[in-house]
C-alpha cells in the first residue's frame, strides 16, 4: 500500500518525454467530459488495494507484444487503458491477473506487485491472485448451466468459499452491478434470458461475489448497445467508490466518462508500448506527447 | 381519430399457382417422354424409366428457367436438381432396408418373444414357441457394461485433449481415430488372447463387455471431443478469472455445458456396438437360456440371435425369428439415435 500511495503521482512516466508541448490544444468536448469529474487523489481515501507493475515485457511465443509497462493503479481509482487495436492494452491487462498464461505460448518478464508482493514470485497462488484481481470479458458469458442466482454465487463454488448467508451476498452484488431491481423476481431463470447489457452486469456481479480488491475490465462494453453501456458507466462508478478498476476501452467518450486516470498504448509496429499516464482530464487537453494528442483528437485510430 | 386499414398478411416470396402448375405440367411431361422413350427405345424396367425422367425432367427445368430467368438461374435449378437425385439415391437403400425389415420381421413378432428364451425350443420350432428374453437381456447387459467401463475412459480422454492438450495430444488424437478404424473381429480376438484364454479360461458377458469397449472408447472420446471443442473458450476463461483451478472449472462449468454432448457420445457410442456380432461369437459365446450373471457362463445377444436363426435354421419358421430379431434390433437403435436427437435438439432451444 505504501508503495502505491508514495507514487501518487501518475507522473508522465519514466519513459514519456520531457519536452513540454504545452501548446494550445484545442479544449475538445472530451475534455470539457473529463473536466467534469473530481479528480479523486489518491491517498486521500484508504480503499482497496493497489497494484503496480514495473516494467512488464510480454510475448505470444517469439512475438514480443508488449514492452516495458511501468504503471500504477492507486487504490480507488479507475484508470482506463486506451489505443488503437493491437497496441497490447488488453494483453497488459491480462498480465495483471496472471490469465496471461492462459494462453499456451505466452510469456512474461517484469513483476506485477499487488499489495506489494509480486503476483508472479515462485510459489505464488495463481488462484488466490484471480480471486483479489477480478475480470470482466468483453463478451457476456454467463455460465450456461445455472441459473442467474448460481451465476453470481459460481465464484464461491469454483474457489470452494463458504459463506454463511449466501442470500445478502447474492442480494449486495445484484444491487451493487445494478441489476437486482431487474432480475429479483426471476434468480431461477437461466442467464442466457437476460439481454446483453443483463447479461454483461451478470457478469459484473458474478466477479464481485468473491470479494475481490481490483475489478479487470476488457472492452466490457463493446458488445453492447449505448443505453446497456450508460447502465454498465454509472455501475463502474458505483464500484469505484469500494474498489480499483482497470478498464481497456475503445471508446475515448467511455474514457473520459468513467476514469480518473488514462493511460495511452501504442505499437509503431513493434511491440506494443505506453506512450503517457496522466489524470484523463490532462489526457484529453494537453497530453504531453504529440502521438497522444494525435489519437485522443482522433487523427488516427 | 384515423384509421388504419389492416392490410392481409402475404407471402409474396413464395412460389406461385401459376409456377406451381407450370413445374407440375414439365414433370407430367417428362413422365411422358420417358413412357415413350421406354415403348420406342431398348430402355426398360423401373431403373430405366427412372433415369430418363430424371434426365428429361432435369433438361425441361433448365429450359424452363432459362427461358423464365437467365443462363445463372438455369445452372441453379441444374445442381438443385442433382443435389435432389443424390439425395433419392441416398435415401433408397435406407428406406429399403427399413421397410424389408419391417415387412419381413412384423410377422415374428409376439407378445411371447419377450418373455421366452429359447433353452427349450430350436429355431425351427414353430415361430409362436421361445423368445429372445435372453438375447435381449444379454444386449443390454454388455452394452451396458461397455459403457460403464468405456464412458470414463472416453471423457476422460476427452478432457484430456481438450481441457490439458498437453505433449500428446497429437499421437493420442491420431490413435484414436485409427481405433475407431479396428475391424471388430480384431477386438474380439484381442481379448480372447490377452484375458479369456490366459486369465478367466471361459466365456462369458462380461468379456463380450470388454470386447465392446474397444470398439466404443474411440467414439465416445470422438463425439465427447467434437462437443467440448463447442464450450466456449470464453467460459474456460471465466471460470480460471472467478479463482477456480481448472480441475473445478471443468467439473463445476464445462462438463455441465456440455451435459447434453455428452449423452449423445453415450447413445452413439451405444450405436456403435449395439449390433456387433463377431466380437461377441469370439468371447461371450452365445446362450440360448436367460444368463443374468455377467461373470460366468455363455450370455446371449440380438446379433448372435439372429445370426444363429438365419444360419442354423432353413425352416420358414427360423427366418421368421430372424428377421423378428432383426426388427427387435433395428427399433432399439432407432430409439437411441431418436433420443440422441432429441437430447442433443433440446440444447438449441
Amino acid at each position: 500500500m505504501t508503495n502505491s500511495n508514495e507514487t501518487i503521482e501518475p507522473s508522465p512516466n519514466d519513459k514519456a518525454p520531457e519536452k513540454k508541448m504545452q501548446t494550445q490544444v484545442t479544449p475538445s468536448s472530451l475534455a470539457n467530459v473529463a473536466g467534469n469529474r473530481e479528480l479523486r487523489v489518491p491517498g486521500t481515501e484508504m480503499l482497496g488495494i493497489g497494484l503496480e507493475t514495473r516494467g512488464v515485457h510480454a510475448w505470444f511465443g517469439k512475438k514480443h507484444v508488449l514492452s516495458d509497462v511501468s504503471l500504477d493503479f492507486a487504490a480507488g481509482t479507475v484508470t482506463a487503458l486506451i489505443g488503437p487495436s493491437g497496441c497490447g492494452k488488453s494483453t497488459f491487462l491480462r498480465t495483471l491477473n496472471r490469465m496471461h498464461e492462459f494462453i499456451p505460448t505466452a510469456a512474461l518478464a517484469g513483476q506485477v506487485l499487488l499489495d506489494g508482493r509480486d503476483i508472479y514470485a515462485p510459489g505464488t497462488d495463481v488462484t488466490k491472485i484471480r480471486l483479489n484481481v477480478g475480470m470482466v470479458f468483453q463478451k457476456p458469458n454467463p455460465f450456461p448451466s445455472m441459473t442467474i442466482g448460481q451465476n453470481v454465487l459460481s465464484g464461491l463454488k469454483l474457489a470452494q468459499i463458504k459463506r454463511g448467508n449466501t442470500d445478502d451476498l447474492l442480494e449486495s452484488c445484484l444491487e451493487r452491478a445494478g441489476l437486482w431491481s431487474e432480475v429479483k423476481d426471476r434468480l431461477n431463470e437461466h442467464g442466457g434470458a437476460l439481454s446483453g447489457g443483463q447479461q454483461q452486469r451478470l457478469c459484473i456481479a458474478r466477479s464481485l461475489a468473491v470479494e475481490p480488491q481490483v475489478l479487470l475490465m476488457d472492452e466490457p462494453c463493446s458488445a453492447l448497445d449505448p443505453g446497456s453501456t450508460f447502465r454498465i458507466e454509472q455501475t463502474i462508478s458505483e464500484l469505484a467508490k469500494t474498489m480499483t478498476i482497470v478498464i481497456v476501452t475503445h471508446n475515448m467518450q467511455q474514457a473520459a466518462r468513467v476514469s480518473d486516470y488514462t493511460a495511452f498504448f501504442l505499437s509503431d509496429g513493434g511491440p506494443g508500448m505506453m506512450v503517457e499516464v496522466a489524470p484523463t482530464s490532462k489526457i484529453f487537453s494537453s497530453p504531453v506527447d504529440k502521438r497522444t494528442e494525435d489519437y485522443v483528437t482522433g487523427r488516427f485510430g | 381519430m384515423t384509421l388504419i386499414t389492416i392490410p392481409e398478411p402475404q407471402r409474396p416470396w413464395e412460389t406461385t399457382m401459376k409456377q406451381r402448375a407450370s413445374t407440375a405440367s414439365i414433370l407430367v411431361a417428362a413422365a411422358l417422354i420417358s413412357w415413350i422413350l421406354i415403348e420406342v427405345t431398348g430402355l426398360n424396367g423401373k431403373a430405366g424409366y427412372l433415369t430418363s425422367f430424371f434426365l428429361t425432367s432435369t433438361i425441361l427445368i433448365f429450359i424452363q428457367q432459362f427461358r423464365l430467368r437467365d443462363v445463372a438461374a438455369a445452372k441453379d435449378s441444374l445442381l438443385g436438381s442433382f443435389a435432389l437425385l443424390g439425395m433419392v439415391i441416398t435415401v433408397i437403400p435406407i428406406v429399403s432396408i427399413v421397410s424389408t425389415v419391417v415387412i419381413k420381421g412384423y410377422k415374428g413378432i409376439h407378445f411371447g418373444l419377450f418373455i421366452h428364451d429359447m433353452a427349450l425350443n430350436s429355431v425351427n420350432d414353430p415361430i409362436n414357441q421361445g423368445g429372445l428374453l435372453h438375447a435381449l437381456v444379454g444386449t443390454v447387459i454388455m452394452v451396458g457394461g461397455a459403457l460403464i467401463i468405456s464412458f470414463p475412459i472416453g471423457a476422460l480422454t476427452a478432457l484430456y485433449l481438450t481441457e490439458i492438450r498437453g505433449r500428446l495430444s497429437r499421437p493420442i488424437k491420431f490413435l484414436v481415430q485409427a481405433m475407431s478404424g479396428v475391424p471388430s473381429i480384431v477386438a474380439g480376438l484381442f481379448i480372447l488372447s490377452s484375458l479369456v484364454y490366459p486369465v478367466t479360461k471361459s466365456l462369458s458377458g462380461l468379456m463380450g463387455s470388454f470386447a465392446l469397449s474397444i470398439l466404443m472408447i474411440p467414439t465416445i472420446a470422438r463425439t465427447a471431443e467434437e462437443m467440448l471443442r463447442l464450450i466456449p473458450h470464453e467460459l474456460r476463461e471465466a471460470g480460471v478469472a472467478l479463482g477456480g483451478t481448472q480441475w473445478r472449472t471443468v467439473a463445476g462449468v464445462i462438463l455441465p455445458a456440455a451435459k447434453s454432448g455428452l449423452v449423445t457420445a453415450i447413445i452413439l457410442g451405444m450405436a456403435r456396438i449395439i449390433g456387433e456380432t463377431a466380437p461377441l461369437l469370439l468371447v461371450s459365446g452365445g446362450g440360448d437360456s436367460l444368463n443374468l450373471n455377467p461373470t460366468s457362463g455363455a450370455m446371449g445377444s440380438l446379433p448372435y440371435y439372429i445370426w444363429k436363426a438365419f444360419l442354423t435354421g432353413g425352416t420358414d419358421e427360423a427366418f421368421a425369428r430372424a428377421w423378428g430379431g432383426l426388427l427387435v434390433l433395428l427399433a432399439f437403435i432407432f430409439i437411441l439415435f431418436g433420443s440422441a436427437r432429441f437430447i442433443s435438439g433440446r440444447k438449441v432451444n
